[in-house]
Order: structure tokens, then C-alpha cells, then sequence
């Protein structure tokens, strides 16, 4: 039975483990080696050469802009995201007239909100990238064609082609998409929280301003401070990468101006075939993530409300 | 209930201490409620037509003429013209898109299910020495920047001469898919109730016959929630395939996407674009509208730790 028990334990676990070691843990582990090579991905020849990939890195104009893009972007898109969710799902959970009785209902048609908002979650970032992309196109996009119907012309602008303006539009392009899942996701935290709650505050003549920042949120912070980190990894990774690949010109916009540090990861190994410093990059995007991850942890840590 | 039936409207005897702005209390919150009501209702559809809209737009500019798409953005197509669909459908290649990315996704997400659920049976059901360190080596796979591990593992797939194939394709799909899946599915496992596994194991059937014809079937809604997550990843990927997959026969969906708009609007074939686009969109939308509940479930459970 004993040695059966083993048996079976190893069967399922080799096809598993071997296929996780063999294409994530071993890549990864060898990523931390190459960074300290001068391998160009070419030749299988190459050599240790210390730290110099990671002075080179601390002198390179391209990765700080990089860096400083993938900040941004940490830092605005889970504020702005989470902020609207918020908002969105307390209307449609708690801001509703009274009726019938109950103390707290959503606003008519709530259900039909969930539906529409949550179905850019499922679209692929490649389809709403392009989508958005023509949105912006400066001569014949959906954007600039509204504003001078509705006499706003002057307001007109080449969108993604504006140094100043490209990241702010790939920025709005992820938030439309996220939005409508965490109106979905706090939509079922809110539903989880007892109505004695909300009938209380209300005897007490609170406000529904009041009740949000007062029973709501800190009710429903464990659910944010997740949502947090997971529009973080978003930011920093595969979404932000394939959204400004796909919509800036380059890709990452008029004179890196949308580059990301994901993206100019992929650029400097596939197109500039410098592997061993590409991987020296993709280190500093890790410590970024967990510091990240580290300071929304620390930050968001407070005492557990138990109901 | 008991609280309920008291409508909260007609106020409890107050102290008069209570609040400040107690005074002011019936007429005020009447007026505030209006006003706050007009503004959530404007503000929720002003986001559904945000939403909306670009959608519909795309729909709508499928049919439409590349001179009406430029210079008429909003105008109705004057007829519906398929031929933009058609167009799309075999010269840009649409097809094969489609049918590859049909193979690799339909190969790793049975992969993906199948690897997945063994392992994360064997972590939540049994005790050996090493288990939370496997556990622990899976769930680490969530948090850790993808695009690191991807200039190595271009390498791994050249030298096993895995480049460019359906087959290099699914392994890899299925192994960057094996955290999350093992994560779920490991305390999934451990919500199910033991008392059946062992009655089986009483009438002598073994530990993978159990598993196969006992505690899989009773698996079926964490293998359906875990498999409409990994099933819209993998069909919406496109870093690992940007990568690893450049054979311009071998395109996956987004890949292809992506080259038809850069074609396409070389040749100024917007219509054609659009209908491509919209032919990509077609079946997510249909299996979210179908499996609506089971999306969303599926979806969110992903993030709720």
C-alpha cells in the first residue's frame, strides 16, 4: 500500500514538474546567469563579464525612460482602474433609490451594466489594441471625427503620434478594458457585506458618501489591495507590453516616449540581439515588481475586519 | 429578516447627541438621493456607451466601404457588404489563423486540465516528504515577470528543435498555464469530501483509478471555472507566440491580427481589417454571452485569493 502510495505520487508529478522545470524554472533561473554575459543570442559563444551589464544599464538613457514609463503606469492605472470599479460598483450595489423596503439596492438595470461592462475582459489586448488604435488615428479615427462633429475641432489631436499624449492613450486603452472586471469582481464583495450594516448607518442619518468610505471600502480592502497587485502585474507586464507593441508607432512611440520596460526587454534581445544585456533589463523589471509587490503589501496591511 | 421588516426610513428615537446634521435629516436626504440618482445613472451610462461604442463601431465599419470608413466614420453602410468578410476569410489568411490557433489551444487547455489536475490531486490529498516545496515551486511561477524567462526559453525551444511547431507551442502553453491551474485546482481538491475517494479505495480500486472515476467527475465545476480562465489566456495570448512562433504559416490568432493590420493598412484594406477584427472578436463574444455566469465565475476566481 505504502510503496503503492509513492508510486502513484511520482507518476503524477513527473509530467508536470518536468514540463514546469524544463520551460519556466530552468529559462528563468539561466536569465539571472546570461545577465552576467556579453551573449548576443547568435553565436553560442559568449563570456562572464561581471557587472558591466548592469552599469551599462544604470548609464542607458532608453531604460530609465523605460523605467519611468513602467512607474507611471503602476502607479496611475491601479488608482484610476480601481478608483472607477469602485465607484461604478457602489452605484450599481448600494446607490440605488430605496424601495420596497430594503435598505440598500443597486440602481434599475444593474445586471444589464455587469453584462456590457465586464465583455471588454474577455477581448484579447491584440483585438482592443487595434480597435483603438483606428479610434486615435488622427485623419479618419473615431475620436477625432466625434470632436469636430460635436464643434470641439480645435481639440483635435494626432493621439498617438504626440509624445506628450501616446502613453496617456495607451493608458486609457488598459483602463477601458479592466474596468468593467473589477465592477464585476467588488460587485460580489459588496453583495457579501450584511444589509445590518447599511440599515444601521442609515438610521444614524449617514450620507451615502459617508457609508462608502465608512462600511464599504474598508469592508471590501482585502478584495482592493488584490485587485492592486493584479492591475500591478499588469502594468508592468504582458498587457502593457502587447498594448503599446501594438498601438505606438515603432513600436514604443516617437522617441521611446511609450516604451516600456518589457517592451525594450523583447527589443534588445530579438531585434538588437544583445540577449545577455536583455536579460540584465528583464532583472531591473523584476526587482521593480517586487518592490512593488512589497510596498502594496506593507502599505495595504491592516487589522482584518472579521462579520 | 426580523430587521427588515422595519423600514429603516422612519427613524428610531434618536438621542440628541446623535449627529450634528441631524436636523436637517428627511427633506435634505430626499433631495441628495435625486440628485446623486441622476448623477449615478448618468455616470454608468455614459460607461456603457464608452463601452459599447467602439465595439459597434467596428461592427458596423465591417460593412462599410474603405472611401465610407474614411470619410464618413459614422455613417450606416449603405448596404452590407460581405465581401469585406469574404475577403478577410481566405486572402488575408484569416482561415489559418483561426485553425491554428484552434489546434494549439484545444491541445494545451486538455493538457493544461489534465497535467494540472494530477498535480494539484497529489499536493492537496496526499503527505510526502517535499510536498509544500513543489506546492511553493508552482505558485511561485504566478509572480514572476514572463518576459524574463522568454530570451532563455527561445534557446530551450531552438535547441530541442521546438521552434515554430504546435507541439513546442502547446508544451509551452501548458506549462506557463500549470501555476495558476495547480493553485486553483490544489484547493478545490481540498474541499471535496474524502469519504468517497476512500469508499473506492475500500472496494479495491487504486489510487489512479480512483482519481479518474471518482474525484475528477466530482472536480467538474473547478475544472470548468480553471478551463474558461485558461481557455480565453491561451486563445488571447500573444507575447509567448511573438516569440517562439514566426513561421508566417504557423500564425496564431492575435499574431495574425496583428500582421493583417500592418498589411492591410499598408494597402489601405481598412475594410478588410475591420472585418478580420470582427471575425476574431465573434467567438469570445459568443461564449461570453452563452456561458455568461460561468465566464464571470471563472474569471474572477482568479483573482480572489
Amino acid at each position: 500500500m505504502q510503496h503503492g502510495k509513492y508510486r502513484f505520487i511520482a507518476g503524477f508529478l513527473v509530467v508536470p514538474l518536468a514540463l514546469y522545470a524544463v520551460f519556466v524554472i530552468w529559462p528563468f533561473v539561466q536569465s539571472i546567469y546570461y545577465s552576467f554575459t556579453d551573449w548576443t543570442g547568435l553565436s553560442p559563444d559568449f563570456e562572464m563579464v561581471g557587472f558591466d551589464n548592469y552599469s551599462k544599464m544604470l548609464q542607458d538613457d532608453i531604460f530609465w525612460k523605460s523605467l519611468q514609463h513602467s512607474v507611471l503606469l503602476v502607479l496611475l492605472l491601479p488608482l484610476v482602474t480601481l478608483g472607477l470599479a469602485l465607484f461604478f460598483a457602489f452605484m450599481l450595489n448600494v446607490g440605488g433609490r430605496r424601495r420596497k423596503g430594503a435598505a440598500v439596492t443597486g440602481v434599475r438595470g444593474s445586471s444589464f451594466y455587469k453584462i456590457a461592462y465586464f465583455f471588454p475582459q474577455v477581448l484579447s489586448i491584440v483585438i482592443v489594441a487595434l480597435l483603438f488604435q483606428f479610434a486615435f488615428n488622427p485623419t479618419s479615427g473615431m475620436l477625432n471625427s466625434t470632436l469636430k462633429a460635436i464643434g470641439a475641432g480645435s481639440l483635435q489631436s494626432d493621439w498617438l503620434g504626440d509624445p506628450d499624449l501616446a502613453l496617456y492613450c495607451v493608458m486609457v486603452v488598459l483602463i477601458w478594458s479592466t474596468v468593467g472586471f473589477f465592477v464585476v469582481l467588488f460587485s460580489a464583495g459588496m453583495a457579501s457585506i450584511p444589509k445590518d450594516f447599511y440599515e444601521a448607518a442609515l438610521l444614524d442619518g449617514a450620507s451615502r458618501i459617508t457609508t462608502f468610505f465608512r462600511i464599504t471600502l474598508p469592508l471590501l480592502w482585502d478584495t482592493v489591495q488584490s485587485g492592486w497587485v493584479y492591475m500591478g502585474i499588469l502594468a508592468l507586464g504582458v498587457e502593457a507590453f502587447t498594448a503599446v507593441q501594438v498601438m505606438t508607432v515603432g513600436p514604443g512611440g516617437p522617441d521611446y516616449s511609450t516604451s516600456v520596460l518589457p517592451l525594450y526587454v523583447y527589443q534588445t534581445a530579438f531585434r538588437d540581439a544583445q540577449a545577455g544585456y536583455a536579460t540584465t533589463i528583464g532583472v531591473g523589471l523584476l526587482i521593480v515588481t517586487m518592490l512593488f509587490a512589497a510596498v502594496v503589501m506593507r502599505l495595504g496591511r491592516r487589522e482584518r475586519l472579521e462579520f | 429578516m426580523k430587521v427588515t421588516e422595519t423600514p429603516p426610513a422612519a427613524p428610531a428615537p434618536r438621542s440628541p447627541v446623535a449627529k450634528t446634521d441631524a436636523p436637517s435629516g428627511r427633506p435634505d436626504k430626499g433631495t441628495e438621493g435625486t440628485v446623486l440618482n441622476v448623477f449615478s445613472h448618468g455616470m454608468l451610462i455614459i460607461w456603457a456607451v464608452l463601452v459599447v461604442m467602439p465595439l459597434l463601431w467596428a461592427v458596423m465599419s465591417s460593412f462599410k466601404t474603405d472611401d465610407s470608413i474614411l470619410s464618413t466614420p459614422w455613417a450606416l453602410p449603405d448596404k452590407l457588404h460581405f465581401e469585406n468578410w469574404s475577403r478577410a476569410w481566405t486572402q488575408a489568411h484569416m482561415s489559418d489563423y483561426f485553425l491554428n490557433t484552434i489546434l494549439v489551444v484545444g491541445g494545451s487547455l486538455v493538457g493544461t486540465l489534465l497535467l494540472g489536475s494530477m498535480a494539484a490531486y497529489v499536493l492537496a490529498r496526499f503527505d510526502f516528504p517535499g510536498n509544500r516545496f513543489i506546492y511553493f515551486l508552482f505558485i511561485g511561477g504566478m509572480s514572476f515577470p514572463i518576459i524574463l524567462a522568454l530570451v532563455p526559453l527561445f534557446f530551450v525551444m531552438n535547441n530541442m528543435g521546438l521552434l515554430n511547431s504546435v507541439h513546442g507551442l502547446i508544451l509551452v502553453y501548458i506549462a506557463y498555464s500549470l501555476p495558476f491551474t495547480v493553485f486553483f485546482l490544489t484547493s478545490f481538491f481540498r474541499t471535496l469530501p474524502t469519504s468517497i475517494a476512500e469508499a473506492a479505495m475500500l472496494d479495491g480500486a487504486s489510487h489512479t483509478r480512483t482519481f479518474f472515476q471518482v474525484m475528477l467527475p466530482m472536480a467538474k465545476p473547478g475544472l470548468i471555472s480553471v478551463g474558461i480562465f485558461n481557455f480565453l489566456g491561451q486563445w488571447n495570448q500573444y507575447m509567448l507566440p511573438t516569440v517562439l512562433n514566426t513561421e508566417p504559416d504557423g500564425k496564431v490568432l492575435s499574431q495574425g491580427l496583428v500582421e493583417l493590420a500592418v498589411s492591410q493598412g499598408y494597402k489601405g484594406d481598412w475594410s478588410g481589417l475591420f472585418a478580420g477584427l470582427v471575425m476574431a472578436m465573434l467567438p469570445v463574444l459568443a461564449a461570453y454571452v452563452v456561458f455568461q455566469r460561468q465566464v464571470v465565475a471563472g474569471l474572477t476566481a482568479g483573482a480572489l485569493k
